[in-house]
């Protein structure tokens, strides 16, 4: 493999693994905090041990987020240089934002709110775990607008060759982020959410101490999963139709649309062979219409397809790479304009598939528990243990989506976009040695793989052993920090 | 505009410096000075609540670089791809050993999450130290600004000689924060060491310095790197007189003035091409555009004070001595 294909694999592999501790940092921070309010405002003791309980197992999980966020932040260095330059004036901004505005105050109140028990005033303590849980939004936000910049460059100009920013308000406001930033917020809740159902409902199965705990679980996170499954929809919605705006081609390989049709069908499944761009083996179950009705609101308007988009690009990017070393043997060849079908296809359905089972294997677990009851078959601890892992897996999926989606560009451009700023995958790796990038993938793929065995090693360990696991005594809550002494310096201890 | 936000970047490192610093320090002493469980529990609580905020100083200095001096930070990681491999994977055990040690309670499991924090942090500081001498030192970089040239190319003398440098000084300051972060048997042991240990380990320092005033100084960078040296006596002669609070601040004035002689000997250029003085990048090269640099400039006038108003609290809030005795039973699961 070449330095090309070395770097791109690595940056899939280090950013979906990154973003599978992402979602869950941000749904369980910010649930963690009501929980923690709640017990704050009520004195009951069962929102002592859910705030507890989550926020153990949130902190395993943040761990992991943090280092693998490193990775993340040093990798455009590292092996996509070109990249760097080009886009240095305006992409760097928000990272340098990230970092100073949100990520700061998420680990130093992360810190103060590990240590901060019996230490800090309750209420002191209760804005910490506030102050970081907005600030993993925030985090979000800044890296979101850097990715939709990508996907939608705008407040730049092209000077020298290179993207120069004009205006900061722009980017930040870009309607593409605006739209990205709640589906990424709602998916993280929905995984937020699953996890406290799957969860705190394996515990009723298996007919732990607390039950209430456990109750008070599955109905927050069934009714946070609702919620966030319907932010998904309207914001995925908003998003789909800015990519039939800004990606036409992103979409029509979403739905493998080879010719232009109008009105356009959705398909909802496919059976043959999605890879072949003449698709002539695809046979599609579609639903008429509703695809014209997803891009522009309207049940008629004529969706284009791969094979009429294709000259289009050709025509305003060139049938073929230019001739630059740098390329290597891309140099000088036709382009693929085309983004891997059974990857973007597939990847567009099972993103909406998992969500979706996600939602409803919620709703089912929350009315089988519902008054008290509990389904004595193994077969629902499989259901409870399963509905933890789909939204996982629809977050991944939409990710690979996206990114493989805008192939082969690394900064798309767009119909209506800024003249010139745009960038293909291929010019924007370093000039470093495949050996170099080959080590860096083994490693770290080794690594992360070792890492995963330990932190669901840690998550298994610490959520079988329920609340116990993390309340050591069973003194009531208000009782709690009149144990604190004058010398009592940390009560928690790594 | 574009040397402001050059002294913003040195600002940050020599926070990271200072911070990340002796939570390095803390690491590599953790077999040294923690005999029993109890004391290297104490010594890793002495960090526990800081030291995620400390390497954030890291990332911020990174993405800064990035945003104001893309071509900087673009050349910079891409030449020096593989001992940033090695560094990224040491931040990475390292961060997690500190979170997971004390999740189950096994000997064993903590005997490996040990081993992980002190390799991570040995190598994390022989890292930062290379990444900045290679800086300083430059790097065969060609007119496009790519390195020329082995992957090992960033491994030099004068590099090696800046990873023991920062290792060296990371190793006293570690030594002089626990003495004065600790008390008892470690607090005693911590000072003794760094008593015993400073003339050595902070002598690479020294000793990258001169060679980089000999090379690139000017009269100001030989004032800080005497500085360097002034600072570092004091920090030791009151570590003798058990002032451990003065010692560990005049500490904080070597590392400033280090950052200084160093940084100041490098402008104008922010990464030399030891190819060609033409192909070095330059300050006024590298950097972003006016209208970027000003957003930033806002942001930090914004954010910086923040950070440090809360990040002063939460030293201000585990400013007590941590001790054997503070150190609650193990509950785990």
């Amino acid at each position: 493999m070449d330095v090309l294909d070395l770097a791109r694999w690595q940056f899939g592999i280090t950013t979906v693994y990154h973003f599978l501790m992402v979602p869950l940092t941000i749904g369980l921070s910010l649930l963690v905090a009501g929980m923690q309010t709640a017990w704050v405002r009520t004195g009951d003791r069962k929102y002592l041990a859910m705030t507890k309980f989550w926020g153990k197992l949130l902190l395993i999980n943040f761990a992991m987020g943090v280092v693998t966020g490193i990775v993340q932040e040093f990798q455009f260095g590292m092996t996509w240089s070109a990249y760097s330059r080009f886009v240095g004036d305006v992409f760097g901004a928000p990272l340098a934002m990230e970092g100073l505005v949100a990520f700061f105050v998420e680990s130093t109140f992360l810190g103060l709110w590990i240590f901060g028990w019996d230490r800090l005033p309750k209420k002191a303590h209760l804005a910490c775990v506030w102050a970081f849980s907005l600030a993993t939004m925030a985090s979000a936000y800044f890296i979101l607008a850097a990715n939709s910049w990508m996907q939608h460059p705008v407040g730049v100009e092209l000077v020298d060759g290179r993207a120069r920013l004009t205006s900061i308000w722009e980017v930040l406001g870009n309607n593409t982020v605006l739209a990205a930033f709640p589906h990424t917020i709602f998916g993280a809740f929905a995984v937020a959410a699953s996890f406290l159902v799957g969860i705190a409902a394996w515990h009723l199965w298996r007919h732990t101490d607390e039950g209430p705990v456990w109750r008070a679980s599955v109905k927050v996170g069934t009714w946070v999963g609702v919620v966030a499954f319907t932010g998904l929809a309207i914001s995925g919605d908003q998003q789909a139709k800015l990519m039939f705006e800004q990606q036409p081609m992103k979409m029509a390989a979403a739905e493998a649309l080879c010719h232009t049709e109008s009105p356009a069908a959705f398909s909802v499944f496919a059976i043959g062979d999605v890879t072949r761009p003449d698709c002539e083996n695809v046979k599609s179950i579609t639903v008429p219409a509703l695809l014209s009705f997803l891009a522009h609101n309207d049940f008629t308007t004529e969706v284009k397809g791969i094979e009429e988009l294709i000259p289009q690009y050709q025509e305003k990017y060139g049938a073929n790479y230019p001739v630059d070393p740098r390329l290597g043997e891309l140099s000088g060849m036709p382009i693929d304009y085309v983004p891997n079908l059974p990857v973007t296809y597939w990847g567009f359905r099972l993103m909406i598939g998992f969500g979706a089972i996600a939602v409803g294997a919620g709703l089912v677990i929350q009315w089988l528990v519902r008054g008290g009851r509990v389904p004595r078959g193994r077969w629902f601890k499989w259901l409870t243990l399963g509905s933890v892992a789909t939204p996982f897996l629809g977050n991944s999926f939409g990710w690979i989506f996206t990114e493989m989606g805008r192939q082969p560009f690394v900064v798309v451009p767009n119909p209506g976009g800024v003249d010139g700023v745009w960038m293909f995958t291929a010019r924007a790796v370093s000039s470093s040695t495949p050996g170099e990038v080959l080590t860096s993938l083994v490693a770290l793929t080794l690594v992360y793989g070792v890492l995963a065995c330990v932190e669901v090693f840690l998550i298994r360990r610490y959520v079988r052993a329920g609340i116990a696991g993390v309340l050591p005594d069973d003194k009531s809550g208000s009782d709690e920090d009149a144990r604190s002494e004058a010398d009592d310096v940390l009560s928690f201890a790594y | 505009m574009e040397t402001f936000w050059f002294c913003v970047i040195a600002l940050l490192w020599l926070g990271y410096l200072f911070l990340e610093g002796f939570d390095f320090g803390v690491g590599m002493l953790l077999p040294v000075l923690g005999r029993s469980d109890d004391e290297r529990r104490v010594l890793i609580n002495t960090i526990g609540p800081v030291w995620d905020g400390n390497e954030v100083w890291l990332l911020v200095a990174v993405g800064a670089t990035f945003a104001a001096f893309p071509a900087w930070y673009a050349a910079l990681l891409s030449s020096v791809y593989l001992p940033l491999v090695l560094f990224l994977l040491a931040l990475i055990g390292r961060g997690v050993a500190f979170e997971y040690r004390g999740k189950v309670d096994s000997a064993r499991w903590r005997r490996v999450w040990d081993a992980v924090i002190v390799a991570g942090s040995w190598t994390a500081a022989l890292g930062v130290g290379l990444l900045l001498s290679a800086t300083v030192f430059g790097m065969p970089l060609d007119a496009a600004g790519d390195r020329v040239g082995s992957p090992f190319a960033s491994i030099r003398w004068e590099t090696l000689l800046g990873a023991v440098a920062v290792a060296g000084y990371a190793f006293v300051h570690g030594a002089v924060f626990l003495s004065l972060k600790t008390e008892g048997e470690v607090r005693e042991r911590a000072r003794a060491l760094a008593l015993r240990v400073a003339p050595f380990a902070l002598l690479p320092l020294l000793v990258l310095l001169l060679t980089v005033q000999l090379r690139f100084g000017s009269t100001w960078t030989w004032g800080a790197s005497i500085v360097v040296a002034l600072a570092a006596f004091g920090a030791y002669g009151r570590l003798v007189l058990r002032r451990e609070g003065q010692a560990f601040a005049l500490m904080g004035v070597t590392v400033a003035a280090a950052v200084a002689a160093l940084f100041g000997a490098l402008y104008p250029d922010v990464l030399p091409s030891t190819l060609d003085p033409a192909w070095s990048l330059t300050v006024a090269g590298a950097a972003s555009s006016p209208y970027t640099l000003t957003v930033m400039t806002w942001v930090a006038a914004f954010g910086t004070p923040a950070v440090l108003v809360y990040q002063g609290w939460t030293y201000w809030v585990f400013r007590k001595r941590v001790g054997t005795r503070h150190i609650p039973r193990v509950h785990v699961p």
